[in-house]
């Protein structure tokens, strides 16, 4: 299954602003900030992250790819999502 | 000052002084309080920090507990009994599974085992790991799960977040147990209770807060680990504790600190993390440590996250200063 870019960059940004938010939309972060250097997630957070992709858009994250060049930002992960489903 | 293989070899004496001098000070005049209850393992941080109380304030003003539970390996209490004996001081022993039962302890961990064993009994032995070496690239962490039937293949799988949290959740009542347990006999004398806790352990949150993070006074905190051994050689430490290797003494299976939690041998881990305190770049720190310059980039980027992370364990409960 193919995913559109927007349509997963939408539902991904919703998740981070339900799960590490307070659901408060009014908290801004780029496409391009590390989930990490800006406190939005600990380690923690990236399982709950790697549980929902998994999950909600049906791909399988590898043990070899729980990288912060896929999972860290929410750009890392459109292209992360759209690298697998094209698969 | 050059970054060299030997840059974090303390001047042992003069350190063992100042830090005698300062748990003095900090029992004394800081807690109001006339001795020290450690909790001892028999492993390298609570012999040194026992060690150390002992000498600073008397061994008679020193109470080791040792606190071993039903999936606890019998050699910590041989080796805990031997530093005791050595340094003088007077040690009991506080069993905590029947406390750690009353808890469920054992049943809300296996509850969560099941999860992704469903075959999973008390037969089996567990343990967490982190999958390889930090160095060999930049990922996240995150937990695998082993179960083992002896003389049988080992299970493994990764750990879904809510698995990962009940299991680390249901485990760390054996360090909020021992840490209530170290406080009673602390009321009990009016003394103060001594975190064994290094560097590296506090400060990328390997410790259980309120747990083993909880304790009047952390006379390590600021060590290395690579210099706490360094101190135990000075302090005339057995050499069985010495050469023993560091295990979190929490899971069946036995883990040792570098597969559950660091990644890395002690060596590297704190002589990477000292170049990176001290702005050495990559490339000078990889020479020294005979790795690749992406290897030592790949650690200084690791120990960074985790020490970032982990900034929450070490805050105190957060106060609210309402405006008049």
């Amino acid at each position: 299954m193919e995913f559109e870019a927007g349509k997963i960059r939408s539902e991904i940004r919703a998740f981070i602003v339900d799960s590490y938010l307070l659901g408060d939309e009014s908290v801004k972060f780029s496409d391009s900030d590390s989930f990490m250097s800006c406190g939005i997630m600990d380690s923690m957070g990236i399982l709950e992250l790697v549980a929902f992709l998994e999950q909600h858009f049906g791909v399988t994250v590898t043990d070899d790819e729980m990288l912060p060049t896929n999972l860290d930002s929410v750009e890392s992960l459109v292209s992360f999502i759209r690298s697998k489903s094209n698969c | 000052m050059k970054f060299h293989e030997d840059i974090l070899k303390l001047d042992v004496a003069r350190v063992t002084k100042q830090l005698c001098e300062a748990i003095r000070r900090q029992v004394r005049d800081d807690l109001k309080k006339s001795g020290a209850v450690v909790g001892i393992s028999g492993g390298i941080d609570s012999t040194v920090v026992s060690a150390l109380c002992a000498r600073a304030l008397g061994p008679e003003r020193v109470l080791g507990v040792m606190m071993p539970e039903q999936e606890s390996s019998g050699e910590s209490e041989t080796l805990a009994r031997q530093l005791a004996a050595q340094f003088g001081f007077e040690a009991i022993k506080e069993d905590i599974t029947g406390g750690l039962t009353g808890l469920s302890c054992y049943e809300k961990r296996d509850e969560a085992i099941k999860q992704l064993f469903p075959m999973y009994d008390k037969s089996y032995k567990c343990k967490i790991t982190i999958p390889e070496s930090i160095l060999s690239k930049d990922t996240f962490n995150f937990f695998h799960l082993t179960i083992q039937k002896p003389g049988e293949e080992a299970n493994t799988k990764r750990m879904t977040p809510n698995v990962y949290a009940q299991v680390v959740a249901a485990s760390n009542l054996k360090q909020r147990l021992r840490m209530t347990t170290l406080y009673y006999h602390a009321e009990r004398c009016n003394w103060a209770v001594a975190g064994t806790g290094n560097k590296d352990e506090h400060m990328q949150g390997f410790f259980v807060k309120y747990g083993d993070g909880g304790a009047d006074f952390k006379p390590i905190a600021n060590l290395f680990k690579i210099q706490v051994y360094q101190l135990a050689e000075y302090l005339g430490v057995p050499t069985e504790i010495i050469k023993r290797i560091p295990t979190t003494d929490t899971y069946s299976a036995g883990s040792t600190q570098e597969e559950f939690f660091f990644g890395l041998d002690f060596y590297r881990m704190d002589m990477l993390w000292h170049a990176m305190e001290t702005n050495v770049p990559a490339a000078e720190a990889a020479k020294v440590l005979g790795i690749s310059v992406q290897e030592a980039e790949h650690g200084y980027a690791h120990i960074a996250r985790k020490i970032q992370a982990t900034e929450p364990l070490r805050l105190p409960p957060l106060e609210i200063d309402l405006p008049e």
